[in-house]
């Protein structure tokens, strides 16, 4: 049984320990927050936090990340209202939204670590979340707009 | 739209039943007894021609409750354009609603009740402005008349404002929802007493002051895709497809997969040989307790194809035919003059060929659809562009009734034209019917949409440019050498149709007396569709660079010779010239959005002043500039580029200029020619799907590169042309991508002398 803290919450799971957390967030949690988009770490819209960093959710297997805790889109602030979040509300930065749950989730981590990144930070943050509808001078400004509490 | 149109919609709303639902929740719909004769249009959109037409009745689209809360239906599809925010917020901005009161629900298709919801071809503003215009102010009128009953007042009297009647001599005020019930049981007011807004007083329109409705519910995740959709009992499938056009399943050993914890049957889908529409590709289906598992057990299928007659494609091979048939005379689909005689006799010739490989779309969220077909009915969960549509081919598959075919469309993860295409759905309805009714989802993988893809098709474009000694340009051939979509509706056509040479070939508005567009053959060799702004891709890189190389063959500025290509200020029209009669104009009347010159020029012009053209740049850096018309909006481009001493490129600044007509949404514009600029570096720096032995080469996004956010624009400054609402909205979604990978290699050129003439750039830039 692997057992893990998802959202504040105790969870046991005693299936296919190869399962991805992508997978088992959305197929057996229902937490849908988090997209699948490649299933090889490629475009972040898996991105979760477990134990504080950032990790993409599609490779990696429940079983390796027992005893850990794991905070998704759902869990970021109870009210939504994670600094990264109204920032990206702010800057009007979803086009059609699929992924920025992943982008929000790796800033989110950014600047937990980095409370003023450089653009050169945020790049090197971000460059592995892909949007494919291009919100990108947005997702940028409103990292720099969280960061800064403007 | 005619009555007869309109009378079908009557007749499709059980209004009682309609009126007796919403009571059950404690909200009340305004319908009417009757419905308005429809205000007459101020201009005629392409829109009858769609299925369903265009609807405006406010009892379709409009609830309010008691309470006061304004409900506003959105019909078409949210792929993030903005649409199912930007049209409520039309019909809210008439109804002069407080747009904090109200709520967007989504409808599920319903062509006859909502009209037309193809969500495809810019069109849901360019369509719906003036309908939902319509609608919101007739339902302001309705809340009117009942007010100035309630009081017994004269209908002069009394006016609403911000979600509430007042009587003006007496100040006296009614909420929306306290007038709701009165309001429904009037009936609706003849067109002539349909009063639209005054421009000056829009609340919303042109403003961009509304965020889009689901901004919330995606910053926390809550907002509903396809891929979210989940019912009880549901099971999950992932499909092994044919990897090659027309191939089928020769045979397979499913012992390994359904060793696979969680898998549970074993399905064959039957596919259907080319030209197949819409129809699955067939293959073998895991049925399983969730995702990975299927995925799991489609690892371990062992499946054996039998290729057919595409099995050899080689995509570089192709190219070379392609090259080929492009030397020697194609189909004639224009012809000004005598091209031949006028380069034969030019003081200066000049010729390049451009090519563009084929592409896919590459959504962020992968087709996926969940469906239940039990009992004679079908009900799906999809994000497609197109609910209706599916619910036709639902219907001819299944052989059910239209009543018994519900397509619930969810929000898309990206669509780009690929999720028009409902194959995906039709997989899942086959396989809830396969599990005696049981739901499913299928679920595809980044490979698969990668490898089965309705592709952007190649393009290989020769152009030939005649000057004479005075430097000015007298002939222009260009050569289109490209299968045809239609390969997927038809037997093959092979090359390019009158639709498609009408994105930009045979529409080239520049005044050259000799000008010839030809068509050469091409075989699809890999199911074809419409990717984001489709065939003006290749053509415009291709026309936009050329006159790029025409400028510098001449020494001149490559912004003078755009300009004086384009010529003085005029409605062109292409249906005039020889051969180009079937001209289509993007299915709309060129009385209401002819090819004005004058339009095309004022955005080079913006664009160039905007951008600073001319000024003084670092070394390694370039200007490049662009101009083209689809989806009868006009846009240019201008970008800046470095490229440093490895070959590293770099785009610190773009400045777009659009004129899309009245700008209903601009903050929703805006976004979108941001994002036209992320997809056209993606396309310019990496865009390629190569095929060998039939097979797409690109697996995932390594192999499938897309621009990142580190390699992304610097700034996209977008430029607005400002225009009342008697210029008609134009399309937005599409336009802003043709002009932008001619501008960026033109700016290329101007910093490094290097001509990109085949996409994408890859290693070109390597010194």
């Amino acid at each position: 049984m692997v057992k893990l803290h998802v959202n504040g919450q105790e969870q046991g799971f005693d299936g296919d320990p190869s399962m991805p957390l992508l997978w088992y967030l959305r197929d057996e949690l229902g937490l849908t927050g988090t997209k699948f988009g490649c299933g090889a770490a490629l475009c972040g819209a898996c991105t979760v936090h477990v134990d504080g960093h950032a990790v993409r959710a599609c490779i990696t297997a429940i079983g390796d990340i027992d005893g850990r805790t794991v905070v998704t889109i759902e869990g970021l602030d109870p009210d939504g209202n994670h600094p990264v979040q109204k920032a990206w509300r702010v800057s009007n930065v979803p086009q059609c939204g699929y992924c920025q749950a992943g982008q929000i989730m790796q800033a989110a981590a950014l600047l937990a670590t980095n409370k003023n990144p450089s653009e050169v930070e945020i790049f090197s943050a971000m460059s592995g979340n892909i949007c494919r509808c291009g919100c990108y001078q947005r997702i940028t400004a409103a990292i720099k707009a969280a960061a800064t509490g403007a | 739209m005619t009555m007869s149109a309109i009378s079908v919609a009557i007749e499709n709303v059980s209004r009682r039943g309609f009126l007796r639902g919403m009571l059950a929740t404690g909200s009340l719909v305004i319908a009417a007894e009757f419905l308005p004769a429809r205000a007459a249009l101020a201009y005629a959109t392409g829109a009858d021609k769609f299925s369903g037409g265009v609807v405006s009745d406010p009892h379709v689209f409009v609830s309010i409750d008691p309470s006061g809360v304004v409900t506003i239906i959105a019909h078409r599809a949210e792929m993030g354009t903005g649409s199912r925010t930007s049209l409520p917020m039309v019909v809210a901005d008439e109804l002069d609603a407080d747009w904090t009161r109200v709520r967007v629900k989504q409808s599920p298709g319903d062509e006859k009740k909502y009209g037309n919801q193809n969500t495809d071809g810019s069109r849901s503003l360019r369509h719906f402005v003036q309908p939902m215009r319509q609608c919101g102010a007739a339902a302001r009128r309705m809340l009117e008349i009942a007010a100035a009953a309630q009081w017994a007042v004269d209908l002069a009297e009394v006016q609403a404002q911000n979600h509430e009647v007042v009587h003006k001599p007496s100040g006296r005020k009614l909420g929306y929802g306290d007038l709701a019930a009165a309001a429904s049981a009037l009936p609706t007011p003849p067109s002539d007493q349909i009063k639209l807004k005054d421009e000056a007083d829009f609340r919303y329109l042109g403003k961009g002051n509304v965020p889009i409705v689901d901004l919330f519910d995606i910053t926390t995740g809550r907002a509903i895709y396809g891929i979210d959709a989940k019912l009880p009992g549901m099971k999950y499938a992932a499909v092994a497809r044919p990897p090659v056009l027309g191939g089928k399943l020769a045979s397979y050993d499913a012992t390994a997969a359904m060793k696979v914890p969680g898998v549970e049957k074993i399905v064959v889908i039957e596919g259907t040989l080319p030209p197949a529409k819409f129809q699955p590709l067939g293959g073998v289906a895991v049925v399983a307790a969730n995702t990975w598992a299927a995925i799991k057990g489609r690892e371990a299928l062992v499946v054996h194809w039998d290729d057919g007659p595409h099995g050899g494609y080689d995509s570089a091979v192709y190219e070379s035919q392609l090259k080929n048939t492009a030397s020697q005379p194609g189909k004639t689909a224009r012809n000004d003059g005598d091209v031949d005689k006028a380069l034969a006799s030019a003081a200066k010739t000049l010729t390049a060929e451009y090519y563009v490989p084929a592409l896919a779309h590459a959504s962020m969220e992968p087709p996926t659809a969940t469906a239940r077909l039990a009992d004679g009915k079908c009900e799906v969960w999809a994000p497609v562009q197109s609910p209706g549509e599916v619910q036709d081919e639902l219907v001819q598959k299944f052989g059910l009734k239209r009543a018994d075919v519900t397509v619930n469309v969810t929000l898309l993860g990206g669509g780009f034209g690929r999720k028009s295409k409902c194959d995906f759905v039709l997989e899942a309805a086959l396989l809830s019917q396969a599990m005696n009714g049981t739901p499913v989802k299928v679920q595809w993988t980044r490979e698969d949409d990668l490898h089965n893809d309705y592709f952007h098709a190649a393009s290989f474009e020769r152009l030939d440019a005649g000057i004479d000694a005075s430097g000015k340009v007298v002939a222009w051939r260009h050569r289109v050498v490209a299968p045809t979509i239609r390969s997927i509706f038809v037997a093959d056509p092979k090359r390019e149709q009158p639709g498609e040479l009408s994105q930009g070939v045979i529409d080239v508005p520049f005044l050259i007396p000799n000008l010839r567009c030809e068509s050469g053959e091409a075989e699809a060799h890999s199911r074809l569709g419409w990717f984001r702004s489709v065939r003006n891709i290749p053509h415009g890189f291709a026309i936009q660079s050329f006159v790029a190389e025409i400028a510098h063959a001449l020494g001149r500025d490559p912004k003078d010779i755009l300009i004086e290509l384009i010529g003085p200020p005029r409605i062109f029209d292409p249906r005039k010239s020889p051969g180009a009669e079937g001209y289509t104009n993007y299915g709309e009347p060129v009385e209401t959005f002819p090819f004005d010159t004058g339009r095309l020029r004022r955005v080079v012009e913006v664009a160039a002043e905007q951008a600073g053209w001319g000024r003084q740049l670092p070394p390694r850096h370039g200007l490049g500039i662009a101009a083209h018309r689809s989806f009868v909006s006009y846009v240019a481009s201008v970008v800046e580029v470095a490229v440093d001493d490895k070959g590293k490129l770099t785009v610190p600044r773009i400045d777009t200029a659009i004129d899309c007509g009245f700008a209903a949404n601009p903050e929703r514009i805006r976004s979108q020619i941001e994002g036209a600029a992320a997809m056209g570096l993606s396309i310019a720096k990496y865009g390629e799907i190569s095929f060998k032995n039939g097979r797409a080469q690109q697996n995932n996004f390594d192999g499938f590169q897309v621009a990142r956010i580190d390699e992304s624009p610097g700034v996209t400054h977008v430029h607005i042309i400002p225009a009342t609402t008697a210029v008609p909205a134009s399309g937005v979604g599409e336009p802003g991508l043709p002009p932008f990978t001619p501008a960026l290699c033109n700016a290329i050129f101007a910093a490094t002398g290097k001509r990109i003439r085949r996409l994408p750039i890859g290693d070109q830039l390597k010194s």
